[in-house]
């Protein structure tokens, strides 16, 4: 057991992750990455920039587009629909919570 | 150990063909991937139809389950015959699932242990398949739970890992290891820490990789979170509500007096603004209005609500046309 406190950085929406982290977080080539890209799994935060930057939630998406993929054999436009749909569902979850929350009383 | 009941998990008859096999390896897969369902043992369910499934697809690996003989029930206590396996030939690997590692003792005592990439879950560190010589280690990952007041003030927490390691006469082993690591301030749920060079040794001169964790809160008593937002909901007394008044609110960062506004319904939202989950942005606190009646349980207090009745002439259903 180590007494030192490890100190990490937090990923979130103002994380840049070039495309070397990203694939290496994931295990992936580049080209995979650039693969999910094309099909609009995940997004850099600007196409203008010659060297492309994501966001901490294209780390989430890309994991679970890893995931998908090798676990369920999901083709890279349908893994880029699952992900879609998969956070349309989290945030309506999230909504019906607060409503029900509501009319529970 | 357990003697396990492949057919059984993926549910099909034990003279089914390869191809009823798949399908419903496919149909479980999908039902219990642990990104996809939201049930509370998928992942468990997930590994158990995967490891199933990697017995069950392979003709040899099938040919020696099978004679194990239809006595064993799922759940009894099971140890290996001897030579159990005689007379079979194996093709060795085969493992095309990826948290092989994470396959239960029975499955082991039968097949051994093939690969070492184990299984994601809390507590645990897992690999991401891939593999080479002389390159950076690579990154782990791993499931951190943190209590909600944690990301209001920051915290260092203790966590345990355990990653499958190769010992120095090729076994494969699981090393456990604690880290103590700090919890930065404003972190919301399904965020990444990345901890850099925690992840596997690197090959040769180059870096380990990294440890990435992903912070998971511990469900709360009265508070419920979403992205920054924090959202209790108040019990008020009837009087406070109709009357409007100042009541103490509690919040993970301490207690706040609240102003309550006159005729406040039950369900109506207030907003502190800032009051959330610390961030560039900060979230906000919605406070939810609950209106909570006193039992009439004594003659007194029953007296109290016939005089409401009587003094008020006030219909809660006239919206409702009766």
């Amino acid at each position: 057991m180590t007494e030192q406190i490890l100190k990490g950085l937090l990923i979130d929406e103002q994380t840049e992750l070039t495309l070397k982290d990203l694939s290496h977080a994931c295990s992936c080539s580049a080209e995979w990455i650039i693969e999910l890209v094309e099909h609009g799994a995940i997004e850099p935060l600007s196409f203008q920039q010659t060297q492309w930057r994501f966001s901490g939630n294209s780390l989430r998406r890309a994991q679970t587009a890893m995931r998908l993929q090798r676990d369920l054999g999901i083709n890279l436009p349908g893994v880029a629909l699952a992900l879609d749909l998969l956070e349309q569902i989290e945030s309506l979850e999230s909504r019906l919570c607060q409503f029900e929350n509501l009319h529970k009383l | 150990m357990d003697f396990k009941d492949y057919y059984e998990i993926m549910g099909v008859n034990k003279d089914a063909s390869q191809d009823e096999i798949k399908r419903a390896y496919r149909k479980l897969a999908r039902k219990y991937h642990p990104d996809v369902s939201k049930e509370a043992d998928a992942e468990a369910r997930f590994k158990e139809i995967g490891e199933a499934y990697e017995v069950l697809k392979d003709p040899e690996k099938r040919a020696a389950y099978d004679q194990l003989g239809s006595n064993w029930k799922a759940g009894q206590d099971f140890n290996p015959p001897p030579g159990w396996d005689a007379g079979f030939e194996f093709s060795g690997g085969g493992f095309t699932g990826s948290d092989n590692a994470d396959y239960s003792d029975f499955f082991e005592s039968l097949f051994g242990r093939g690969g070492f990439a184990a299984g994601a879950g809390a507590g645990r560190s897992y690999r991401t398949g891939g593999g080479g010589f002389n390159m950076r280690g690579q990154d782990h990952h791993a499931k951190i739970l943190i209590d909600l007041e944690d990301a209001y003030t920051g915290a260092s927490r203790a966590i345990t890992l355990q990653a499958p390691e190769m010992d120095a006469s090729g076994h494969v082993v699981n090393r456990t290891r604690t880290l103590n690591v700090k919890i930065p301030k404003g972190v919301k749920q399904g965020q990444r820490i990345r901890l850099s060079g925690q992840g596997a040794p690197g090959m040769g001169e180059a870096p380990a990789g990294d440890l990435y964790l992903e912070v998971e809160f511990k469900p709360h008593s009265i508070y419920r979170v979403d992205g920054h937002d924090v959202y209790l909901d108040l019990p008020l007394a009837p009087w406070e509500a109709a009357l409007g008044a100042k009541v103490k609110v509690p919040t993970p960062s301490g207690a706040l007096e609240v102003k309550i506004a006159k005729g406040t319904q039950a369900g109506r939202k207030m907003r502190l603004k800032g009051k959330g989950i610390p961030a560039t942005t900060p979230g906000d606190l919605y406070v939810v209005a609950q209106v909570v009646l006193p039992e009439a349980d004594t003659p007194e207090k029953e007296e109290l609500y016939r005089k409401m009745e009587h003094s008020m002439s006030f219909n809660p259903r006239s919206k409702l046309g009766v």
